[in-house]
């Protein structure tokens, strides 16, 4: 899932500065399950918001919605019904969201109230660690399942770098994850496979020319 | 190939047991200090180290540097590091550096920026040190760029380096990745510095069986240490570093423990010449550059030629 | 509004299992305690949120509390554990606001501490009478004042 999490508070009012009337969107997707974006925090955030500018005598009217999912223009399309009087809107989703808002209603300001954080996964309830950097261009079946790109400091190929030690990357606390990829290499009797020179990656499947963009013309409805 | 132009590689090739020592660039604009060691420690080493934003704190550029040892009369050894450059910035700095006049490289990863003085910097990561060798070895041997584009002409002929860390995990995979630095292109390897020496020799022990001593020049690592105080540093902060608690208490005992530093470096290197398939020493005064022509001619290698 | 004439408002969650138990032996005991504190019974304190913390003062309350079982006697294991740190955040919260978590507060006691309750009871609302009125009231006051 996409991890995300508040962005500190002064900076949430300071985008939402002199507004009367706030959009408070939730997001039921990747930041419920993280505890970061669904209906429970909007509704905190939006009791803080009430609170705090009541107090500073620049009374908010609030209204809260939670969308099943931000990122798809299905259901952003049931704010146009609640946009009536609204000065801003605050979204609670990771920053694909808040720009599918933006796309859909160019007339109206929207503030992110989160920082996305990352691709990641739950370790315990309330704790998440990244897996994934999306490089566009999987290794993940020449390393066992283990991704050197994001979870490797340094992203090597042909690991571990001289600072590793004790199954621990030299950038602390974390695990050095190409001590993980040659012990699972190791138990699967795969060792072998981290002899030979791994190339060079193709980072232009990454993060490059502008928005990567995948087409599928096997399930679309209609041209 | 043509005739190596580059003097490290003939002592090496010539079978000597050879030293090669390293000078950290300045913190400002000057290349005058580094001049001055070049033509100081000529004479004790054949060929020093200039180190590239070493711990990821910002210094005056390796190849820079290069330039000023070459004009104390010393032979430099460019470091360059995967950390601050993407592959074409890489392979500029390749044509640059041999144009000035260097001819001897060491690949590396690079420390991660986490530790120097610009923790908020984008590392860049896009080669890794082993990439990196093959493409400086492609560009020289096949003439080609990283692209596969050909190099027309003048291609860049360096001598290449890389490092090895035998006391970093996992151990056993330490002397595969030798291998693959080899089979990569590195003709000559300089180790981290060596304090655990019974740790050294396992490694050496394993390279040794893989018969990686007859496929490239391996120069121990060694390192004076000033006092305990910098040991206990060490032992505790640095990665990949192992200081062995009797070293430490052996500089507490010491009445001058700088002397007693200099006296441990020297016996390890009298120590190392010792074991098979090593070829030389490369010494890691760091910010202590004066003190190798002591250390070298303590461990009984003056004359040198 | 001067502090003399100052009747605070405070709202307590209090667990089924402990603190409401607790209130009714008191009742029996004839212990006396502030008319002040109304009490909201909850089937356990791990079931109240942040949200309806917030909302109690919203809502106009000068003083908050939690009241569950005894650490390691929670019904369901771990709710007031849970409920403790959920009236932390929000005591962050409200101070990051300027409403001030001192107004909030998580207790602990069992079903048969009656008299700990009252005791609980008067000291929360000793600590609203001198923390004054919530300034959200006074807020509201102000706005009402403007607008007459
Ligand atoms: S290799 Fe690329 S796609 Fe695969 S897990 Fe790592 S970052 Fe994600
Ligand atoms: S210690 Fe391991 S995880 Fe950290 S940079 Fe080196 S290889 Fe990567």
């Amino acid at each position: 899932m996409i991890v995300a999490a508040a962005k500190p508070w002064e900076e949430i009012m300071a985008s939402l500065h002199g507004m009367h009337k706030v959009l408070v969107v939730g997001c039921g997707g990747c930041v419920a399950v993280c505890l970061a974006g669904g209906e429970k925090e909007a509704g905190i955030m939006a009791s803080t918001l009430r609170m705090q500018r009541k107090l500073q005598g620049e009374p908010v009217e609030t209204e809260e919605i939670t969308l099943t999912r931000q990122c798809d223009p299905e259901y952003v399309r049931e704010l146009g019904k609640k946009l009536e009087g609204v000065d801003g809107i605050l979204s609670l989703a990771c920053g694909v969201g808040v720009q599918v808002i933006a796309e859909h209603y160019p007339n109206i300001w929207v503030a992110p109230a989160l920082n996305t954080k990352f691709a990641g996964a739950t370790l315990e309830h309330g704790s998440w660690e990244e897996r994934c950097g999306l490089c566009g261009d999987c290794v993940l079946g020449q390393t066992g399942g283990i991704c050197p790109i994001i979870r490797c400091a340094k992203s090597l190929l042909n690991g571990p770098c001289g600072g590793s030690q004790d199954g621990k990357c030299e950038v602390k606390p974390n695990e050095c994850a190409w001590n993980l990829i040659y012990e699972r290499m190791g138990r699967l009797g795969r060792l072998n496979q981290l002899l030979e020179v791994a190339e060079a990656k193709d980072w232009s499947q990454g993060r490059d020319g502008g928005p990567r963009r995948v087409v599928r013309e096997d399930v679309k409805l209609d041209d | 190939m043509t005739e190596p132009s580059s003097k490290l590689q003939s002592l090496l090739d010539s079978g000597q047991f050879v030293v090669t020592c390293e000078i950290g660039p300045p913190k400002n604009a000057s290349g005058t200090g580094i001049t001055q060691h070049a033509a100081q420690l000529k004479a004790y080493a054949a060929a020093m180290n200039l180190t590239d934003n070493q711990t990821a704190i910002v210094r005056l550029s390796s190849i820079a540097a290069g330039v000023h040892v070459l004009a104390g009369g010393g032979e430099p050894i460019i470091q360059m590091t995967c950390r601050d450059r993407n592959r074409i910035a890489l392979q500029s700095d390749l044509l640059g550096a041999y144009s000035l006049g260097l001819r001897n490289l060491l690949c590396l990863s690079g420390d991660h920026q986490a530790f120097g003085n610009h923790p908020a910097a984008k590392n860049v990561f896009d080669l890794d040190s082993i990439q990196l060798i093959k493409t400086v070895k492609d560009m020289r041997d096949s003439k080609v760029f990283h692209c596969g584009e050909k190099i027309k002409q003048d291609e860049p002929q360096f001598y290449i380096g890389a490092v090895a860390n035998p006391f970093a995990d996992p151990f056993e995979y330490r002397v595969h990745r030798l291998e693959k630095k080899i089979r990569a292109g590195a003709q000559f390897i300089q180790t981290q510095c060596i304090f655990d020496m019974q740790r050294f020799e396992t490694f050496m022990d394993l390279a040794r069986k893989r018969g990686l001593p007859e496929r490239t020049h391996i120069l121990a690592g060694v390192m004076p240490i000033k006092s305990a105080k910098v040991a206990k540093y060490m032992q505790k902060n640095v990665s990949g570093m192992l200081v062995p608690q009797a070293v430490i208490e052996r500089l507490e005992q010491a009445e001058d423990q700088a002397q007693e530093g200099v006296k441990i470096c020297i016996e390890q290197i009298r120590h190392l010449k010792t074991i098979p398939g090593i070829h030389g020493v490369h010494i890691m005064a760091v910010a202590w550059e004066e003190i190798v022509p002591s250390i070298v001619t303590g461990a009984g290698l003056m004359p040198r030629l | 509004m001067s502090n003399r004439d100052f009747a605070p408002k405070i709202v307590a969650f209090c667990c089924y299992y402990c603190a409401y138990s607790a209130a009714d032996l008191a009742g029996s005991l004839r212990l006396q305690y502030p008319p002040t504190v109304r009490l909201i019974e909850q089937p356990c304190s791990g079931k109240i949120d942040i949200r309806l913390l917030l909302q109690a003062f919203e809502a106009g309350a000068d003083g908050v509390y939690v009241a569950g079982c005894l650490e390691g006697d929670c019904h369901f294991l771990q709710g007031n554990i849970r409920a403790k740190k959920r009236v932390n955040a929000a005591k962050k919260i409200l101070d990051k606001i300027g409403v001030g978590g001192e107004r909030l507060e998580m207790f602990n006691l069992s079903g048969s501490m009656g008299p700990r309750f009252a005791a609980i009871a008067t000291e929360m609302t000793e600590r609203i009478l001198r923390l004054g009125p919530s300034p959200l009231s006074t807020a509201d006051k102000g706005e009402e004042g403007k607008a007459e």
